[in-house]
């Protein structure tokens, strides 16, 4: 770096780029020191999380501040020159999709190290652990904030490193087979996203993400390239959202990871993909995704429904929500692939409650396993209704907000993402669309059926005639104060986004409009 | 207005936030809230009508914009007019008899607290529905009842029945709510709005096919909600829930919340017959079903269930035939006779710990004000002069009858169809309504003799619903009332003189039959029914064989397929990349260099296959 360039940089420090630069320099420091200090931080290691990950939380809430009220580009943002041999530039922005998804992740990290100073999983090694956790933050909220195609790229493979690691050494008996599974699985897109994103720098001549959306003509690039970097670009996130049937890798890694894990895979992972496919797929690629759009409505729809009638026959309470998830998450890309703002703007909530919704159902699992060892439903035993009341109570709620209750964060998602397909863009064949649009709202009412399944076996089993014969636990507490302080700001969130979907839609709203504007030129 | 208005739909919801917050303990309190937010709602609502009736039913609209999905705007808001403010009214009116009613009924059950919060939430959710100016406001209210149905009447944890019944109640209208979603957002769509009144004001502009297919959505809905065939099986089980609920259900909120939609929206019905025919063949076949079942049923509760499948049936044919006020009517003289039957029948539970009538029977003496008000009621069922079922079913049975010679909405057949099946109906209603009562207040007492009686805030909410059960009728009498209220061009609710006289002759056969025989052989049962109607046709295991069997197969079959087909290749090409990277990999240490060498490998051929590709 010059002389110069250091009096600019230092010039332009206001403290709102301090902060956008310190939601990811904090958990990158926490995870720095929670890992060379091990011993001395090992006690203290779930505080010193809890610590960064609040600090990180507070910072990211304090990029709210220097929005303009209908700002739809960045209102935040630093640009510098990062490895100039390679083109790689250090810059990151914040605009109404970006913030949203970042909150999300600062906001499920800090209950995560909270959750961890009450529930820690074999074998220990917290402050190892933790590390990780932060690592991981860096990951996803660098690729939120991201606006350069290569450093989007680096920090969605960061996070791979520490979830394997989660999963394979924290996890359940079969933990390695998952985490490898999970590794080569997102790894094999994540290829193909690399090599999508050589294809767009071949065919634009720039990785800069505002640039290249500027218009949404393409940035120049020729009608084939571009449908082959959307079919590269879509498959590698595709994988990571997940879309049916590259959905397997999911439920393996979410029964055998441990609770943050799942709580941060399903809450924040799945959107890095969705998150992408927005802003590379839909902003930079207009041409390739109108020609595979309908692709994607129709493997999301299959989502949906495969995802609803799998749950129906799980056993294990984790299998169940990380299939759940596939059903979710269908309906995020059907929203996206409608190409309209409706569509877009049903996808970025249902991000959001998707988040929100499942964190807070692995976060209950979790306690349910800690609690009795198990998360396969029938070896729960009966009664647990009378025996856990909140705990119960609280399952009951969530399930209800999962399965789209109106009124609960849920439910908008779906249901416009179901009045988007109804009517797609101009440039998509209708009537696919509306058959789909009547298929997705089937699949939204097969999740009320395994929904009430599971609280049928898990809340409403009444007492076992003779519970000590069948070896069920007994003696073990309800929510305790620290475990309601990890779940509680997530159901008031369920609440609140229900009530007030304004909360999220109205920072979506106006990015999402100026990249529909683009797209459609 | 528009403050009392947001108030009525704000003070529910906030007594239902305070009644989820209590602990379990604090009964009196739970109790206080549940009924004192009511109390206040109920005077809210009166106050209400008298603004909106002194304005001649003129609709006030007070709304603010909550979500934006880029064109299309979700704004919560209040819809005031004759129709809202009567049907909410009712809906305060017998909440409030329901909470006051359950304090007593519910005194030794430990899970009262969270009762009392859950049907202040069902109560709320009604007048959303009722209040709502905007569909997706509608939609959130209507589901949230399903949800509140689920959770009532699963209340008996330890009734092993409780469960599945809860589960059916909200699946199956789930099912129906595929399609009153998908008919509130075809609309929505279509008219580039969700608020009610811009949807009606351009029914006419808006493309006749759309707003056909989205009437015949939304009747889907109405048939899962108001329990209409093929979707009503839910309802006659939902009876293992508290008795209170069942009146709650029955008679101011779900099964009465379809009947109000169809008249809320009603000018959209009016676009294209097809709907309304429809409905009109379905009233006809449920009409016919409930009052066939009703007359077959030992459980007290299930005969009155029977009987809402079958009345409310009536007024989906009012709905058919085109005059929704008669509809509206039937909705709220209803309301008040079925609240009175549902909560005198738990008074009867209450004292003998006895559900069905073949171990009932002489209670006349022994519970003199429940005999007489469930007489009342019963009376009202039947239609016998002048108590208010009279009424508002020949406003019913006259309007079907103009129908069928003049002009109007709907088409003459159907109104033929409905007119015919509701006579029918007449007769089997005085049969089943005359068995109940004979077999439950006549006759031996059986043993044992002892009864629990039910507290005075039990009968006294039996006599408080007694006065509307017997006057409501009036308000029909005149045009300038209800029909003006409502909003819908001084619709004539008077009784008609053919229809009359040919239901009260039928009403006494069936009456006249039930007794002869009760002469006859005194203490047995009057009906010899066979059990396909106590079975209600059988239509719960025709549903079980062609829809739950065959899904739960299905499910099974594509948890296999995704296990063994699309997983299994996935896990097949793991293994063969791992064997490969294995023997790259000797000179390795470690296992996780081999599995990343596993991963970097297989990665990096797909990418060369990609690129080639």
């Amino acid at each position: 770096m010059t002389g110069g360039e250091m009096e600019d940089v230092v010039a332009g420090v206001t403290t709102g780029r301090v902060l956008l630069v310190a939601v990811i320099a904090l958990p990158a420091l926490g995870a720095g020191v929670l890992a060379l200090r091990p011993a001395r931080f090992a006690r203290n290691a779930a505080s010193g999380a809890v610590a960064f990950s609040g600090l990180t939380m507070l910072a990211s809430l304090g990029l709210v501040m220097g929005r303009q009220s209908g700002a739809d580009r960045d209102w935040q943002s630093v640009d510098l020159s990062w490895v100039p041999a390679i083109g790689l530039r250090f810059h990151i922005g914040v605009d109404g999709i970006s913030l949203p998804l970042v909150l999300l992740t600062t906001v499920l990290t800090f209950l995560c190290a909270l959750y961890t100073m009450h529930s820690m999983p074999a074998p220990g090694r917290p402050g190892t652990m933790l590390s990780l956790v932060l690592l991981l933050e860096v990951g996803m909220v660098g690729t939120f904030l991201a606006r350069d195609l290569l450093l989007f790229f680096v920090f969605f493979e960061i996070v791979l490193v520490p979830m394997y690691f989660l999963i394979a050494v924290w996890g359940g008996t079969a933990s390695r087979h998952a985490a490898t599974k999970f590794v080569l699985y997102t790894l094999l897109g994540s290829v193909l996203l690399l090599v999508g994103i050589l294809v767009i720098y071949a065919g634009a001549g720039t990785l800069d993400m505002g640039e290249l959306a500027q218009g949404g003509a393409g940035a120049g690039m020729a009608k084939s390239t571009q449908i082959l970097a959307f079919a590269l670009v879509f498959l590698g996130l595709a994988v990571k959202s997940p879309l049916w049937p590259l959905h397997t890798w999911l439920p393996d890694a979410h029964t055998e990871a441990p609770t943050v894990g799942s709580v941060l895979l399903a809450g924040v992972l799945l959107k890095m993909g969705t998150y992408g496919i927005v802003r590379i797929g839909i902003s930079i690629l207009p041409e390739g995704a109108r020609r595979l759009a309908p692709t994607m409505a129709v493997l999301a729809v299959a989502g949906i429904l495969v995802g609803a009638l799998c749950c129906y026959v799980q056993t294990d309470l984790k299998r169940l929500i990380a299939y759940s998830s596939v059903g979710h998450m269908g309906f995020v890309l059907l929203g996206l692939s409608t190409l309209t703002a409706t569509g877009v703007q049903a996808a970025l909530i249902g991000n959001i409650a998707h988040g929100v919704i499942t964190g807070l159902l692995f976060f209950l699992v979790g306690g349910i396993k800690d609690r009795f060892g198990t998360s396969e439903m029938s070896d729960l035993g009966g009664g647990i209704g009378t025996r856990l009341p909140l705990l119960s109570g609280l399952l009951t709620f969530t399930a209800i907000a999962s399965l789209g209750l109106p009124g609960l964060a849920a439910f908008w998602g779906e249901a416009f993402a179901i009045a988007a397909a109804y009517r797609p863009d101009a440039g998509l064949a209708r009537m696919p669309y509306v058959v789909l649009a009547g298929l997705a709202a089937i699949g939204a009412a097969l999740a009320a059926a395994y929904f009430l399944r599971m609280l049928r076996i898990v809340v409403a089993r009444p007492p076992d005639a003779n519970p000590r014969a069948t070896g069920v636990r007994l003696a073990v507490a309800d929510v305790t104060p620290l475990e309601a302080a990890s779940w509680a700001p997530l159901v008031v969130l369920a609440l609140a986004i229900g009530l007030f979907p304004a909360l999220v839609l109205t920072w979506t709203g106006p990015a999402v409009d100026l990249l529909i504007r683009a797209y459609a030129g | 207005m528009r403050q009392i208005g947001w108030l009525l739909l704000v003070l529910p919801l906030l007594a239902v936030l305070t009644g989820f917050a209590l602990p379990s303990a604090a009964r009196r309190v739970a109790a206080l809230v549940a009924v004192g937010a009511l109390a206040v709602s109920t005077a809210l609502s009166v106050a209400l009508a008298f603004a909106v009736v002194g304005d001649h039913g003129k609709a006030v609209v007070s709304a603010a914009t909550i979500a934006r999905f880029g064109e299309l705007q979700v704004r919560a808001g209040v819809r005031l007019d004759g129709l809202a403010v009567v049907v909410a009214v009712a809906v305060c009116v017998v909440a409030l008899l329901v909470q006051i009613y359950s304090v007593a009924y519910l005194n030794d059950d430990e899970r009262y607290v969270r009762y009392a919060a859950e049907v202040s939430l069902f109560t709320a959710a009604m007048l959303i529905v009722v209040l709502a100016s905007d569909l997706i406001m509608l939609v959130v209210g209507w589901e949230t009842m399903g949800i509140c149905s689920y959770l009532l009447i699963g209340h008996y944890r330890h009734l092993p029945e409780a469960r599945p019944a809860a589960v059916k109640a909200f699946v199956v209208t789930r099912v129906g709510d595929i399609g009153f979603l998908l008919g509130v957002l075809v609309l929505g769509v279509g008219a580039g709005s969700f608020d009610i009144g811009r949807i009606l004001a351009e029914a006419g502009a808006l493309p006749r096919g759309t707003v056909a297919i989205a009437c015949l959505l939304l009747l889907a809905g109405v048939a899962g909600k108001s329990a209409q065939f093929p979707l009503h099986t839910w309802l006659p089980d939902a009876m293992v829930g508290p008795t209170p609920i069942s009146a709650l259900i029955h008679a101011a909120t779900m099964v009465a919340a379809g009947i109000f939609v169809v008249a809320r929206l009603f000018p959209l019905f009016l676009v294209d017959p097809l709907a309304l025919n429809v409905l009109g063949v379905i009233a006809a076949i449920t009409m016919l079903l409930g009052a066939l079942a009703a007359l077959a049923q030992d459980d007290l509760k299930r005969v009155l269930a029977w009987s809402t499948v079958s009345q409310i049936a009536y007024m989906s044919g009012g709905l058919a035939v085109g005059v929704p006020a008669a509809a509206v009517f039937h909705l709220l003289t209803h309301a008040a006779f079925k609240a009175l039957l549902f909560l005198a029948a738990g008074c009867v539970l209450y004292a003998t710990g006895q559900a069905l009538m073949s171990k009932m029977g002489g209670l006349r003496t022994a519970m003199p004000v429940t005999f007489v008000t469930m007489t009342l009621g019963l009376a009202a069922l039947i239609g016998i002069p002048p108590l208010s079922g009279f009424f508002s079913k020949e406003a019913l049975l006259g309007a079907a009858y103009e129908r069928v010679h003049g002009s109007g909405g709907g088409s003459a057949w159907v109104a033929l169809v409905v007119l015919l099946a509701g006579l029918a109906t007449v007769a089997l209603t005085g049969a089943y309504a005359t068995r109940l009562w004979l077999l439950t207040f006549f006759g031996p007492r059986p043993e044992p003799r002892t009864l629990r009686q039910p507290s005075p805030l039990m009968t006294g909410s039996l006599v408080v619903l007694a006065v509307p059960t017997v006057l409501l009728g009036i308000v029909g009498l005149r045009r300038e009332w209800l029909g003006t209220w409502l909003d819908v061009g001084h619709t004539a609710l008077g009784p008609t003189l053919a229809t009359t006289a040919l239901s009260l002759l039928l009403s006494f056969n069936g009456i006249g039959v039930v007794v002869l025989v009760w002469r006859r052989f005194p203490g047995a049962d009057p009906v010899p029914a066979p059990a396909v109607l106590a079975r209600a046709f059988y239509l719960d295991e025709i549903q079980s064989f062609l829809v739950v069997r065959p899904y739960r197969r299905l499910a099974q079959e594509i948890r296999d397929y995704d296990a063994r087909v699309v997983d299994g290749a996935v896990e097949g090409n793991g293994r063969v990349a791992m064997a490969l990277s294995s023997r790259l990999s000797r000179l390795q240490t470690g296992n996780v260099q081999t599995y990343a060498g596993a991963v970097l490998g297989a990665a990096v051929v797909l990418a060369v296959i990609a690129v080639l590709l």
